[in-house]
């Protein structure tokens, strides 16, 4: 232990190279500017500025691509919080109250709390990493397929309880979802499914399109109807934004410590980012004495998804080192990196390639702290994107949008998706069905399919294998509690009214 | 502006070009890219083909190998299928080429896409991907035969871990069972790195990982293997862990398992390539091959280091493409309708 602090800190005197700390800069910058394009997802952006980095040395190269990494993380808050449009999977949740923020005109706010949560569930994670790495390993093993869908079976539950919508409206928003993740091939059979042919279909539907047609051109669509302005144009430019909304910050340490222990298990797991806002969502709207608020604007949703999805995408590293199964597609091309390096990603790294992974943690902390403060001073900034006029931005963020859309696939058919979506995701609304659950369905859909089944072949059909050791049945169970939550606070409370009547 | 007229430049030498009637280029002029080439890897990022695809990348930009930039693009979807039509519908797009792995064969007899390897342009075997059976270091199974005998012995219930459905994992599986008369249940997962995790965790009871994907397992003394399904031992006599190296790990043939599969790691273009467009890639790749990274991609990954290109390649193609065909009909894998 007292060996690995040293390599710790030598590792901070690796990171703190003035080259190093530019590095920092440039990567945190451009991880912003990916975070923000939808569709230019930070895996993507890795992927293409990795051949960038092979005239550098391993670990100035490693720390160039984490803190785009981290800079992507950040970045998909903004356009969630300002225009509705989450740029990564995992911030579809930091929408739900974010954007109404912004529209009540408290963007700086919401980008703040954002940010700010953001770098306290990365440092939670890193702090974990620091001190309890091996152990860490250790429990990720024990997730075999059941393990797996029992995670994925605990995000939906804890979801479909909480919506305030009527619940069957919920659920058929749900299967909407399932069955558009049902579409592509059917990874246990080898086969093609519901593709009718049509060689466009052999993707399935990718969860960007429909989350950029669903809420960025459906919101769009949703703002024109409402007289072609912004609702949070209004919004002040305050510099002292950032100071106003961390005094408010503290009054949320139950949630943001919950969100970061949520965010570290998801990682480590690795169901991922993505599962872990919405679940930390979830349970804060469960618990919050505001609960009934949640969706309106307030404050406390913004913290809980966003604590948690950078405690999983932070956490999500663990498993990429030490396991070599990354955690979220970024990680899949930062391991990528890592191989090209001649870096073998294993429960040896960390013995044989010391002063990496050590420089790799250092770089973590500091390149967390460099991205908050890039971040930050940039919030007036972001906010008073929200002043120009509706008729001039509204253009720019369809041709963002479409340019996302195609370069998920580079294909052109996802662009014309992308409107299907649009269209679709404003009938929803018009028609109050929640988009959310929808959303989540078609992100997990596929992967808690795959898990179910992987599990019943191995149990030979056999469901007791959902509760066949203690770590599964007690997913499950808690998962099951998650999704009756509003019979059994009913019960409870009838049982706590009783002896007084 | 500038833009407009570059694409109307370009239009009209694509115009000239097509109006010469395909005339082959005087053979002085040897052909070289003038726009950035596409590699297309029909696989996800992280897998064995990704990797070997980015360190071409890094190899050709570290060394200057082409004029123009190379940008490594995952296609991924219906099990590749959406890489290789991608590809077969660029025809006469020089700038293109794809990575294949036994999906070239598997996708299309499995899926039914209308694609067939024969609709592309072959231009060179990079090397062959070995396959070895491991197991978990703690079961007691010293070698492939106690590994058998005791899967016969447990009527049915061991399970084998591989990457996707009725592709290379599941064939060698199909073809173990075959030999053997021992049956297993296949687990399909996504990569070959979460196999070797799902092995490691004990979820599984033996995995075929390439052996990349396994090696870090085996050095920390978490994974065993028990055999490679090749004809000779792996030549790679590096330590790897206690005195042992690829080279000691003995063929499955020696051990009463007389099955043999190898995955090619092979490069082709667009349809419609000419002589010289293939002779600049083989040019191409014949430098990659010389690098110090290459060397080191190939001895870590213990791979086959078998390069061919022109008849001989395309004929070694013709014959694995017939072996799928056989094998998934044995399996019962073809797509039917």
């Amino acid at each position: 232990m007292i060996e690995d602090f040293s390599s710790l800190f030598h590792g901070f005197s690796v990171a703190i190279q003035p080259f190093n700390i530019g590095v920092m800069f440039v990567g945190i910058i451009l991880g912003v500017l990916i975070g923000v394009l939808p569709g230019l997802g930070g895996a993507n952006g890795v992927a293409i500025l990795l051949p960038l980095t092979f005239s550098m040395s391993p670990t100035s190269a490693i720390i160039m691509l984490s803190c785009i990494y981290w800079g992507a993380l950040f970045g998909g808050a903004i356009t969630s919080v300002l225009f509705n449009i989450p740029g990564e999977p995992w911030s579809v949740a930091t929408t739900f109250d974010g954007h109404p923020m912004a529209q009540k005109g408290q963007a700086g706010e919401a980008l703040t709390a954002a940010f700010t949560s953001s770098f306290v569930g990365a440092l939670f994670a890193v702090v974990m990493i620091t001190l309890v790495a091996p152990l860490v390993a250790s429990f990720a093993l024990r997730f075999g397929p059941a393990e797996q869908f029992s995670v994925y079976f605990l995000a939906f539950c804890s979801f479909v309880g909480m919506s305030k919508e009527p619940p069957f409206k919920t659920v058929a928003a749900m299967f909407i979802g399932f069955a558009l993740a049902a579409v592509g091939l059917d990874s246990i059979t080898g086969q093609l499914r519901l593709t009718f042919g049509l060689e466009s279909l052999l993707n399935g539907f990718d969860f960007l399109i429909a989350v950029i047609g669903l809420f960025g051109i459906g919101e769009i669509l949703l703002t024109m109807e409402e007289g072609l302005s912004f609702k949070g144009r209004l919004a002040g430019i305050n510099a002292k934004v950032v100071w106003e909304t961390w005094k408010q910050l503290p009054r949320y340490w139950v949630t943001s410590l919950r969100s970061c222990i949520i965010g570290c298990w998801m990682g480590v797991s690795p169901a991922g980012a993505t599962p872990a806002s919405f679940m930390s969502y979830g349970i804060a709207k469960r618990t919050s004495r505001n609960g009934a608020n949640f969706g309106k604007g307030e404050i406390e949703g913004v913290v809980a998804p966003e604590t948690a999805a950078h405690a999983a995408g932070t956490a999500a590293l663990l498993p990429m080192l030490s396991l070599g199964v990354p955690g979220s597609p970024t990680a899949a091309v930062l391991l990528g990196g890592l191989l090209i390096w001649g870096l073998q990603p294993g429960p040896l790294l960390f013995v044989e390639q010391k002063e990496f992974v050590w420089g790799l943690i250092a770089s973590m902390y500091l390149g967390n702290i460099v991205g908050l403060i890039v971040v930050l001073t940039c919030v007036p900034l972001f906010a008073a994107i929200l002043r120009i006029p509706f008729s001039i931005i509204a253009p720019i963020i369809l041709v963002i949008c479409a340019i996302g859309a195609y370069t998920v696939h580079n294909s052109v058919f996802d662009v014309v998706l992308m409107m299907v979506f649009g269209v679709i995701g404003y009938l929803l609304k018009k028609c109050n069905y929640p988009l959310a659950p929808m959303v989540l369905a078609i992100v997990l859909g596929d992967k808690a399919e795959e898990n179910f089944r992987q599990s019943l072949l191995a149990s030979q059909g056999k469901l007791g294998i959902f509760f066949s050791n203690g770590l599964v049945s007690t997913i499950m169970t808690l998962g099951l509690i998650a999704l009756f939550w509003p019979l059994i606070s009913n019960a409870l409370a009838r049982l706590r009214t009783r002896p007084a009547a | 502006m500038t833009c407009s007229l570059k694409h109307a430049g370009f239009g009209a030498v694509a115009a000239l070009w097509a109006a010469t009637g395909l005339a082959p280029l005087p053979a002085s002029a040897a052909w070289e890219p003038s726009r950035p080439v596409e590699f297309i890897i029909p696989a996800g990022p992280g897998g064995g083909a990704d990797i070997m695809a980015r360190t071409i990348q890094g190899i050709v930009t570290k060394h200057n190998l082409m004029s123009q930039p190379m940008v490594v693009i995952n296609k991924s979807g219906g099990a590749g299928g959406e890489g290789f039509l991608d590809v077969k519908n660029s025809a006469g797009n020089p700038h293109k080429i794809i990575i294949t792995l036994s999906n070239l064969f598997t996708t299309p007899l499995a899926t039914g896409i209308p694609f067939n390897w024969k609709e592309l342009t072959p231009v060179a075997m990079l090397a062959l991907d070995e396959f070895v059976l491991w197991v978990n270091a703690e079961k007691p199974y010293k070698t492939a035969k106690d590994y058998v005998a005791a899967a016969k012995a447990a009527g049915g219930t061991f399970k084998m871990g591989g990457t996707g459905s009725k592709q290379e994992d599941q064939i060698i599986t199909e073809a173990i069972q075959k030999a053997t008369g021992a049956k297993f249940i296949y687990i399909p997962q996504r990569g070959g790195g979460a196999v070797a995790v799902q092995l490691v965790g004990n979820h599984v009871d033996s995995s075929v990982n390439n052996p990349n994907e396994a090696i870090a397992h085996w050095k920390a003394g978490k994974l065993k293997p028990l055999c490679v399904f090749d004809s000779k031992a792996m030549p790679y006599k590096d330590e790897i862990v206690n005195q042992l190296s690829w080279s000691s790990v003995p063929t499955c043939k020696s051990q009463g398992l007389d099955i043999e599969y190898l995955m090619l790691r092979g490069i082709f273009m667009s349809p419609g390539a000419t002589k010289d467009q293939v002779d600049y890639y083989i040019g191409l790749f014949n430098k990659v091959r010389q690098t110090p990274e290459w060397k080191e991609l190939m001895s870590n990954g213990a791979f086959n280091q078998t390069f061919m290109t022109g008849k001989q390649y395309t004929d070694w193609v013709a014959n694995e493409e017939k072996r799928h065909q056989q094998l998934m009909k044995d399996a019962g894998f073809l797509h039917t309708n």
